[in-house]
Parts: C-alpha cells; sequence; structure tokens
C-alpha cells in the first residue's frame, strides 16, 4: 500500500513537469508579448523592460531560468500587474476561489449522496422521479446561465441576496455563486449514487442484512453506504476540475476577488509568469484529488487494499 | 428498429427531441421570416423590450441589435460547432478505440495510458492556450473542442471492441484470411453503432456547453457572430436594465442542452447501453 501511493506520487512529478513545459512554449509561442500597448512603447524602453524581466534571452534560457526560480518556490513577478509577484497575487485570490470550492463541493457531497439514497430508496415513487428531474436539470444547465438567472429572480426581483460583489467575511455574497457552482456536481452525484444504491440493494449481503431484521437505517448506514460510494469517489477528480472551470465564469459573475480571472486574463495579456503560476496551482490541486481518491477507495473497498 | 420503439415509448424523449427540431429549423429558416439581420443598428430601438407585435419580437440588444435573429444566428453557430465537433471527437475516438481494442498487447496498453494521461490533464487550459495561441477562428475551435471530446469516445470503443474481438464472425473473417485493417472497418465498427450512437448524442450537449463557455469567456465567437455564449455573456452586463437581453439566449441554451441530454439518456435506455 505505502509502496504503491510513493509509486503514485513519485508519477505525479513528471507529469506536472511535462505539464509546467508544456505551457511554458505554449504561451511563449503565442504571438504578442507582455508589453504590447495601444501605443507602441520607444524600443529603448521595451528593450530595458525586456532584459529586466529576462525577456531578451532565448527561451531555453528563459525556461532554465523559470524552472531554477521555481525550485526555490518563487514564481516570478506579474508582468501586467506591475509591482506585484505571482505569488502575491495568487495568495490574495486563492483563499476566495478555495473557500467558494470547497463549500460547493462538500454542499454538492452532503446533499448529492443523502438525495440519490433517498430516491433509490424510493424507486418509481414520484419523489424518486422528482430527484431525477432536478438532476438532469442540473446537469444539463451550466453554471453561467444558473448564476445569472439566480441573480435576476433572487437578486434584482426580490432583492434577498446582492447580485454580485463580495465583502471579506460576508455569507450572503457567497450564496448565489455557491449554488451555481455545486448544482452540476451535486445532480451527478445524486444521480450516480442512485444508480450504484438501487444495484446494491438486490445483492445478497443486504438481502441477508434484512433478513437479521435490521432496521433500515443500520442496513443502510452499516452495509450500503460505504460500496455504493465507490463511483462517487471515483467521480471525485472531475467533479474538482468541474469546480475549477465553474469558478473561472462564476467569480466573473459575480465579482468575487478569486483567482478564477487570472487564467483567461492572464492568457489574453501574455502576463507568462502569471498564467504558469495559475496552470501549476490548478495541476497540482488536481493531482492531489487524484492521490486522495486512490486513498478514499481503499477505503471505501478493502478489496482493493490487498492487491487488486 | 425495437429502439426506435421503445424511445418512441419515452414520451419526455419525443418531446425533447421534437423541441430539438422545432429549435434546429427555427436556427435555420426562421431569420427568413424576420426583415432584421444580426449586425444592423437600429438606433430608434436601443435595448427596447421584446414585443411580439413590433419590429423586434425578442426586443434589441444595447446597441440596437435585433435579439430574435441574434439568439437564431447564435442557436446555429452553438449547433454547428456541437455537431462538428462531435462528428470529429466520433471519427478520431472510434478509430482509436478500435485499433486499440482490436490490436490489443502492447499497443493497446500504449494507446490507452496516453488516453489516460490526457484525460487527468486540466484540457480546458490547453483549450484556453490553443485559442490564445493560434488566434480566434471558428475552424480552430471546432478542431480544439474536438480534440478534447474523442477521450471518453475512446474508451468506451474500446471496451466494446473488446468484447467484439471474441465473437465467432470475427474468427470467421480471420479464417478467411482478412486483414486487421479489414476486419476493424468491415466487421468491428459497423458493430459498434448501438454505442457509438448513445455516446455522440450526449457528446453533442457536452460539446456545445464546453463551446458556450469558451464564448463566455471571449475566446470562441467573436463579433458581429454570436452564439449562445456570447449573448449570455452580454446579456449578463445588462440585466439590471435589460434582464430579456440575458434571458432569450439563457433560456433558448438552457432548453436545447436539457432536451439533448434528455434524448441521449432516452437513447441510452432504449439502445440498453452499459456505461462503461
Amino acid at each position: 500500500m505505502t509502496r504503491y501511493f510513493v509509486k503514485r506520487l513519485a508519477g505525479a512529478i513528471p507529469t506536472l513537469f511535462v505539464i509546467i513545459t508544456a505551457a511554458f512554449f505554449l504561451i511563449r509561442a503565442a504571438p504578442g508579448g507582455p508589453f504590447d500597448q495601444e501605443q507602441r512603447l520607444p524600443p529603448e524602453i521595451l528593450a530595458n523592460l525586456e532584459s529586466a524581466y529576462g525577456l531578451d534571452l532565448p527561451v531555453w534560457a528563459q525556461y532554465g531560468r523559470y524552472l531554477t526560480a521555481l525550485a526555490h518556490g518563487d514564481f516570478g513577478p506579474s508582468f501586467k500587474y506591475k509591482d506585484f509577484t505571482v505569488t502575491e497575487l495568487i495568495g490574495q485570490g486563492f483563499p476566495v476561489t478555495l473557500e467558494l470550492g470547497v463549500i460547493a463541493l462538500v454542499l454538492a457531497l452532503g446533499l448529492g449522496i443523502p438525495l440519490g439514497t433517498f430516491a433509490a430508496l424510493r424507486h418509481n415513487s414520484a419523489a424518486d422521479y422528482a430527484t431525477m428531474a432536478f438532476a438532469v436539470i442540473g446537469i444539463a444547465i451550466p453554471s453561467f446561465v444558473v448564476l445569472p438567472f439566480l441573480g435576476l429572480f433572487f437578486g434584482i426581483y426580490l432583492h434577498w441576496l446582492p447580485v454580485a460583489g463580495w465583502e471579506p467575511g460576508s455569507i450572503r455574497h457567497l450564496v448565489l455563486p455557491v449554488i451555481a457552482l455545486c448544482l452540476p456536481p451535486l445532480a451527478y452525484i445524486a444521480r450516480m449514487t442512485r444508480g450504484s444504491m438501487l444495484e446494491l440493494m438486490r445483492s445478497p449481503f443486504i438481502r441477508t442484512a434484512f433478513a437479521k431484521g435490521l432496521p433500515l437505517s443500520v442496513v443502510i448506514r452499516r452495509h450500503a453506504l460505504r460500496p455504493a460510494l465507490v463511483p462517487v469517489a471515483g467521480y471525485l477528480a472531475p467533479a474538482v476540475a468541474a469546480i475549477m472551470t465553474g469558478s473561472l465564469v462564476v467569480e466573473t459573475i459575480a465579482g468575487l476577488p478569486g483567482i478564477g480571472r487570472y487564467l483567461v486574463q492572464g492568457a489574453l495579456n501574455r502576463d507568462y509568469t502569471l498564467v504558469m503560476g495559475m496552470v501549476i496551482i490548478y495541476s497540482t490541486l488536481l493531482i492531489v484529488m487524484g492521490l486522495l481518491v486512490d486513498l478514499l477507495y481503499a477505503w471505501l473497498d478493502p478489496r482493493i487494499r490487498f492487491g487488486h | 428498429m425495437k429502439a426506435l420503439h421503445r424511445l418512441r415509448a419515452n414520451p419526455g424523449a419525443t418531446y425533447a427531441l421534437g423541441i430539438i427540431v422545432i429549435l434546429t429549423l427555427g436556427a435555420l429558416i426562421g431569420p427568413l421570416f424576420n426583415p432584421n439581420d444580426i449586425a444592423t443598428l437600429d438606433w430608434a430601438h436601443v435595448a427596447a423590450g421584446p414585443a411580439l407585435a413590433g419590429a423586434h419580437w425578442f426586443g434589441t440588444d444595447r446597441l440596437g441589435r435585433d435579439l430574435f435573429v441574434r439568439t437564431l444566428e447564435g442557436t446555429r453557430m452553438s449547433l454547428g460547432v456541437g455537431l462538428t465537433a462531435s462528428a470529429i471527437s466520433l471519427g478520431v475516438g472510434v478509430a482509436y478505440g478500435a485499433i486499440a481494442g482490436y490490436v490489443g498487447g502492447r499497443l493497446d496498453q500504449l494507446m490507452m495510458r496516453f488516453v489516460e494521461v490526457l484525460s487527468g490533464l486540466p484540457l480546458i487550459f490547453f483549450v484556453i492556450f490553443l485559442t490564445v495561441v493560434f488566434g480566434r477562428s471558428p475552424y480552430l475551435l471546432f478542431l480544439t473542442i474536438g480534440a478534447v471530446g474523442w477521450l471518453t469516445m475512446a474508451r468506451i470503443v474500446r471496451g466494446q471492441t473488446l468484447s467484439i474481438r471474441q465473437r465467432e464472425y470475427i474468427e470467421a473473417a480471420i479464417a478467411s484470411g482478412a486483414g486487421t485493417l479489414r476486419i476493424i472497418v468491415k466487421h468491428v465498427v459497423p458493430n459498434l453503432w448501438g454505442v457509438v450512437i448513445v455516446y455522440a448524442t450526449l457528446t453533442i450537449p457536452q460539446i456545445i456547453l464546453f463551446e458556450s463557455f469558451l464564448s463566455f469567456l471571449g475566446l470562441g465567437v467573436q463579433e458581429p457572430h454570436s452564439s449562445l455564449g456570447t449573448l449570455i455573456a452580454e446579456g449578463a452586463g445588462e440585466m439590471e436594465a435589460a434582464p430579456w437581453i440575458l434571458l432569450v439566449p439563457g433560456s433558448v441554451l438552457a432548453i436545447l442542452l436539457l432536451c439533448l441530454n434528455i434524448v441521449g439518456d432516452g437513447l441510452r435506455d432504449a439502445l440498453d447501453v452499459k456505461e462503461r
């Protein structure tokens, strides 16, 4: 078991390295540079700027310098947000994005699993159909449609919640973005849980548990839930990826000061270091999530722990 | 045939299919019945509300452009991108999965490892990168989105091919001296159609969603052309003063995606395709 994880962890480093390298050369292959503006800079100033940031060096040398700095934990200065380092920018925005994402993920799991279980237990009832209808809607309709619609209804017509904006520590500002962000994974998790729960309820060991006279709640909690959650655990990494990409638009619409906007803006502005920083943060998160999923698998299904 | 019958017995899927047909026809021929075009500015009616009796059925946007025509054009663009990119991902995915599954062994391992690595990467980043690097042309949009969509298809086709490979008719083909390529093209691929149709139907809404996501971010379709994504982005900025600019394209996209998903799910049930 331990050996397996050490191996996986060691395998993650080359993956990250490939991602960093590919992103580095791709963004530099893009036409234009970080100092292109409406008004062209005088060539002397441009040359000074480029040498100050090391952009006059050949790309390979820049790559070497970037990797060396990165190995020391330095993401470099931002090209567009002057006087800010990438570490500062991400350090300011990341807590907001993280808060939003974690709440959305917790809600998606915390509501999706009970909802799916409930629907499976009431198979073919009105409640089951309602849950599945909700799931189809949640999966189909993207967050960048849901959020403005919610804002229109709850913000502009009802005046219950702010449409956009952010105040530190304010929960009211997070309600609508969180709902929009967690809806697709919530719906997906509910549908998956229902599916695997339905299948499990027909399996012999559940029938045995009922035959012993155990009440339904005990059968669910002690016997059915853990194996039913195996597919849900497999969906965790895609769920995190979905929440990450969702936060790109949700933060923009809701005007939250997270890091979501930096990726697209940074790429459009050719803010090389900022884009690289974002790619590294997001890829690392995804890779760590993948490892966590494997741990979860082993906990949920003991057969995986012993060999295959 | 039996599958079609079963699909028709599913009222939700039948209605959804009807709505898709109406939306598609509307997107194709609807503009013919409306005198406005996508780029004309009507300064007398800037951000005018919807009026079924007036010149602008769904109102106009901030620049006085007719929202009815723009929404239909956006729908056509979204459907076009969805279908083209799905076709690309279908072609690549079927070829890739069938070869990996049929040839098997080392090649299979290598090819599927590649798919695994790619699906582990945050592909949205690479699509964003590609659109930034190569500029924003609609053809590139098709290609990049199609390039992302084929992974699931390849995995599913491979799984199906593995079981087809065991059948007697494949053995018979090998015994009668057919080459590998001929067997894949003539015997494996034609027997994949059930799975392929189901996953193609489920890929289309995903791709439409992805395209509108990119357009929403300003990385997809460019002015004066519109896709549902760009229209929603525009509307989201104006929703306080002119909510219809958001509501019209937003509802169309929501309905379209919902119906496509319902039809896809219905087909999956009708053809009884197992996931994975």
